[in-house]
């Protein structure tokens, strides 16, 4: 037996990975049925045309999280209203994968189109942080010695470390805070530069979910009520 | 024409559409849903007194069109960027008849660009050296999620688009608009991806590559590559809108680009019939970056005109009244080499 609640923080698990939030606090959670062991679940998205790997991600992301819950039995995860929703519904039912799923059209796996995403996430929540630390009087050149022991505690930061182990980065308070993807140090002179580049990610990744939320809501009035505000996000 | 608190501004809106959605041409399911996500993007960011009915929305006619651009909007001069849309609309989605008859109706206030698609091999590049004839093309829409048979998109790098681009540039077709945006194919790479555009704009110096809806949503990846790409330029559409709803969001858009690109390579675009020109010309007009973000510098006048309209006129050798110019300057250099 599995109940609602256990049912509803497994989905909260389940993240957009574009906007970097879960799909329960963007409203993407159209019903979830709980039937003895059985649990059904419908997902909506702010449009038709939201990109299908996306949306096969996260309808088969909630299906595995539902999944190995214990004592859940049937999980039947449904997308709702989108241009493939027949094609993915099938695959999601089959278990078919997303090569399964989508044929030809996918040759390759999702695996780094997930992975591309992490890196952004965590890009964007070290400019969060240290933008903040800029804001607070922190100099510019500065940044380069801030290690992670250094930030101010907060939502902020530990959105940072939780996306830093993710990508498997260290999160010792040694750990310095301004780093590439492979959690590398950037030359001195390169700091104004890489802090910029890390600013448009944080501003596309901030836009979208803007966006995706706003259209939700336009699209499913009733969807507002489902949406929570945006909780760990500063800048 | 726009004028307010005694400047003029020269305005070229360079995305406009005449398309027709009506059920009557709508092939499928799919062309139903395309305008519906259309319609809500337009009543997600519009101001509440710009917000269409829907019947409205299917279809305008060249009537309206030149109404609510030219009479209503202040647009001096506008370019057709047509999305074809064959699987989804009976007779296309832009109507190319009509859009080109209104076109030559006002050779002076409308463009006709026109569109192909790689995917037609050698029938699609004839189709191609007729159209730039008998449209005397000087650019053309490129929607690269079009759907194709089995297949869900292209994209610019494709040996068959390479092909395409050559004849472009033998046939003086030097304006290359690129959908890049919210949109639904191709589907493994995924259908934001603006790499295509950084391989293309460096093979082909001579062309003008604009990334319509500037790579929103992946607007880092768009700024990085125009700015090691002197012709890769930011068409605002879609952008501008946010200026309603997500000012600050605009704020940081609008710096973003004026620091990665600079200020000649940004153009103005209503992506008429999605929002009409009119309030969001007022607005840009009107717009400042906030003061407490100090990371960008505030918007001047003179950088207004050249995105209101300048820079599009430059790129189609459109005249622009000499009252409406601006003194002649050096060219800004790039902000990162």
């Amino acid at each position: 037996m599995v109940t609602e609640a256990q049912a509803r923080r497994a989905l909260d698990t389940v993240i957009d990975p574009e906007l970097d939030e879960p799909i329960t606090d963007l409203g993407f959670v159209r019903s979830l049925e709980v039937s003895g062991a059985a649990v059904t679940v419908h997902l909506r998205l702010p449009t038709s045309f939201c990109s299908p790997n996306f949306a096969y991600l996260m309808a088969s992301d909630a299906k595995d999280a539902l999944s190995v819950l214990p004592g859940v039995g049937e999980v039947a995860v449904f997308l709702d209203d989108h241009h493939d929703s027949d094609l993915i519904n099938r695959g999601l039912a089959a278990d078919a994968g997303y090569r399964g799923t989508f044929g030809h059209e996918a040759e390759e796996s999702l695996a780094e189109l997930r992975a591309t995403f992490r890196r952004k996430a965590h890009t964007a929540a070290m400019e969060r942080v240290l933008t903040a630390m800029l804001r607070a009087g922190l100099p510019e050149d500065g940044l380069h010695d801030v290690v992670l022991g250094d930030l101010p505690p907060g939502p902020a930061t530990a959105a940072l470390l939780r996306r830093r182990e993710v990508l498997g980065l260290s999160i010792e308070r040694s750990a310095y805070a301004l780093v590439d993807d492979d959690g590398n140090r950037y030359p001195r002179e390169e700091v104004p530069l890489r802090l910029r580049f890390a600013r448009s990610i944080r501003i596309s990744i901030d836009g979208n979910a803007h966006f995706c939320r706003g259209l939700l809501r336009t699209r499913y009035p009733e969807s507002a009520a489902d949406q929570s505000p945006v909780k760990e996000k500063v800048s | 024409m726009y004028t307010k608190d005694g400047e003029s501004y020269f305005i070229v809106d360079a995305h406009i559409a005449l398309w027709d959605a009506r059920p009557e041409n709508q092939r499928n399911i799919h062309g139903k849903q395309f305008i519906d996500c259309f319609y809500d993007y337009h009543r997600n960011l519009s101001p509440e007194s710009e917000v269409w009915p829907y019947e409205d929305y299917l279809y305008q006619g060249g009537a309206r069109l030149m109404k609510d651009l030219f009479e209503d909007g202040y647009v001096d001069h506008a370019i057709f960027q047509p999305a074809h849309l064959g699987a989804f609309y009976e007779r296309g989605f832009g109507q190319t008849e009509e859009a080109f008859a209104l076109a030559q109706a006002h050779p002076d206030k409308l463009t006709y660009n026109h569109f192909w698609d790689p995917r037609f091999e050698q029938a699609g590049l004839d189709q191609l050296r007729r159209d730039a004839e008998r449209f005397g093309l000087k650019g053309v829409k490129l929607y690269t999620a079009e759907w194709h048979g089995d297949s869900r998109g292209y994209k610019l790098d494709d040996s068959w688009s390479y092909k395409y681009l050559e004849a472009a540039q033998e046939l003086g077709i030097r304006n290359i608009h690129v959908h890049k945006g919210p949109t639904i194919r191709p589907l493994d790479r995924d259908a934001f991806d603006v790499a295509d555009i950084d391989k293309v704009a460096t093979d082909f110096p001579d062309l003008n590559f604009v990334v319509e809806h500037c790579g929103l949503p992946r607007l880092e990846d768009f700024c990085w590559i125009a700015t090691q790409e002197p012709n890769v330029h930011a068409g605002l559409a879609v952008a501008i809108p946010f200026i309603h709803t997500r000012p600050r969001y605009f704020a940081q858009i609008i710096g973003e680009l004026l620091y990665w690109l600079d200020e000649n390579r940004i153009q103005f675009s209503s992506d008429y019939a999605l929002w009409t020109p009119r309030w969001l010309v007022e607005r840009f007009v009107d717009f400042q970056i906030p003061e407490d973000m100090t990371e960008y510098a505030p918007l001047t006048t003179a950088q207004k005109k050249k995105i209101l309209g300048l820079n599009a006129a430059a790129m189609y050798d459109i005249p622009v009244p000499a009252e409406l110019q601006l003194p002649r300057e050096e060219p800004q250099a790039v902000a990162v080499a």
